[in-house]
């Protein structure tokens, strides 16, 4: 395996062990409910902080229910992963054809010296 | 960092929302700049978003026992500089509000401000006071994508403790309450946004070099020796 590649996937791994780790520790064992939302718990923050305070607003749509709302949420991640694809994929296919067009043409002629940069 | 609909009490709802409009309405005129100057750099712009709209559905668990996200938005104000993270920002901070109940269209302005603006504004300082230490290229993103990160969380943290002071403690101690629910959730889930802002960049590296050196993200003096990677 390249070096590169090497460090991408220890990357990744480093990742998904601070994603793992609280997990495997049981960090949330201490709470009634563990792992909810950080912005769920401001909003019972601001309830104690205030018991008085009314939400003034509420949300327009509310996905009904917490399976269509994780639907939704992947379908962001999905949305975003796809056009990170496309666009890595898009530059390695652009490169190769290059590279490609470069050894046909090295062919008829004598290669040069590199160094031309097609930036 | 997402304060929930309604839950800002309208002086500070309109508030923030006024401070934020500047900022999106500036980064609506560099994003569209950049766009019909460097049309080639399109293309970079949505990768740039689709990082932040990856990063920001993540809910990752952390060591306080509480789940939260990254932002992904210190990538892009690398890239292509705060302004144009203020749009893509809030771009994805409203399609939260309107489609997931998450944050809101009344506390979209503090929601931007914090993680559309200060966050990346922060984090591409660290990173170009980093940089010009002559910090290595992958250390000055991770700072800056964790400081974006992280900043962004202690911004919300500060709306809410102006919004809900403590009735004995005041302003610090509510400042305290909510920073123990979301900074501190956050260092972790800051140093995994650093360490993937890290994998882009060095993808990045490999597949556009050209784009990265016309951003000033490469400098040109540094290119000679990688003619192997093309």
């Amino acid at each position: 395996m390249k070096r590169g590649t090497k460090i991408n996937l220890l990357l990744l791994l480093a990742v998904a062990a601070l994603a793992v780790l609280p997990l495997a520790l049981g960090l949330g064992d201490h709470k009634e409910e563990p792992f909810t939302g950080a912005d769920a718990e401001a909003e019972t923050a601001i309830t104690e902080l205030d018991p008085d305070y009314e939400p003034w607003f509420s949300p327009l749509y509310e996905p009904p229910s917490g399976e269509i709302e994780s639907g939704l949420f992947a379908l962001q991640a999905a949305v975003g992963a796809g056009a990170l694809a496309y666009y890595f994929g898009l530059r390695r296919g652009r490169r190769q054809g290059a590279a490609r067009a470069q050894e046909q043409q090295g062919a008829a002629r004598t290669p040069g010296h590199d160094g031309a940069e097609g930036a | 960092m997402h304060i929930a609909e309604g839950f800002l009490p309208p002086a500070h709802a309109i508030a923030w929302g006024a401070a934020s409009a500047p900022f999106v309405v500036h980064g609506v005129r560099s994003l569209t700049r950049e766009v019909r100057e460097h049309p080639e750099s399109t293309l970079l712009l949505g990768a740039s978003g689709a990082f932040t709209f990856v990063l920001s559905a993540l809910k990752l668990p952390s060591v306080t026992g509480s789940c939260s996200h990254p932002t992904g938005t210190g990538l892009g104000a690398i890239l292509f500089r705060p302004p144009v993270m203020a749009v893509l920002g809030t771009i994805t901070l409203l399609f939260q509000a309107l489609l997931l109940a998450h944050g809101g269209l009344t506390t979209l302005g503090a929601n931007v401000f914090s993680m559309a603006i200060v966050g990346p504004w922060a984090g591409y300082g660290i990173y170009r006071l980093l940089r010009r230490y002559d910090v290595p290229l992958m250390v000055a993103v991770f700072f800056g994508a964790f400081v974006a990160d992280l900043s962004t969380y202690c911004v919300t943290s500060v709306q809410l403790a102006l919004a809900f002071p403590d009735p004995s403690s005041g302003f610090l101690g509510a400042l305290g309450k909510f920073g123990s629910i979301f900074a501190i959730t956050q260092i972790p889930l800051a140093i995994s946004e650093g360490l993937l802002t890290v994998l882009v960049m060095r993808l990045l590296v490999q597949s556009s070099k050209g784009e990265l050196t016309r951003l000033g993200v490469l400098l040109t003096r540094k290119t000679g020796t990688e003619a192997v990677a093309r």
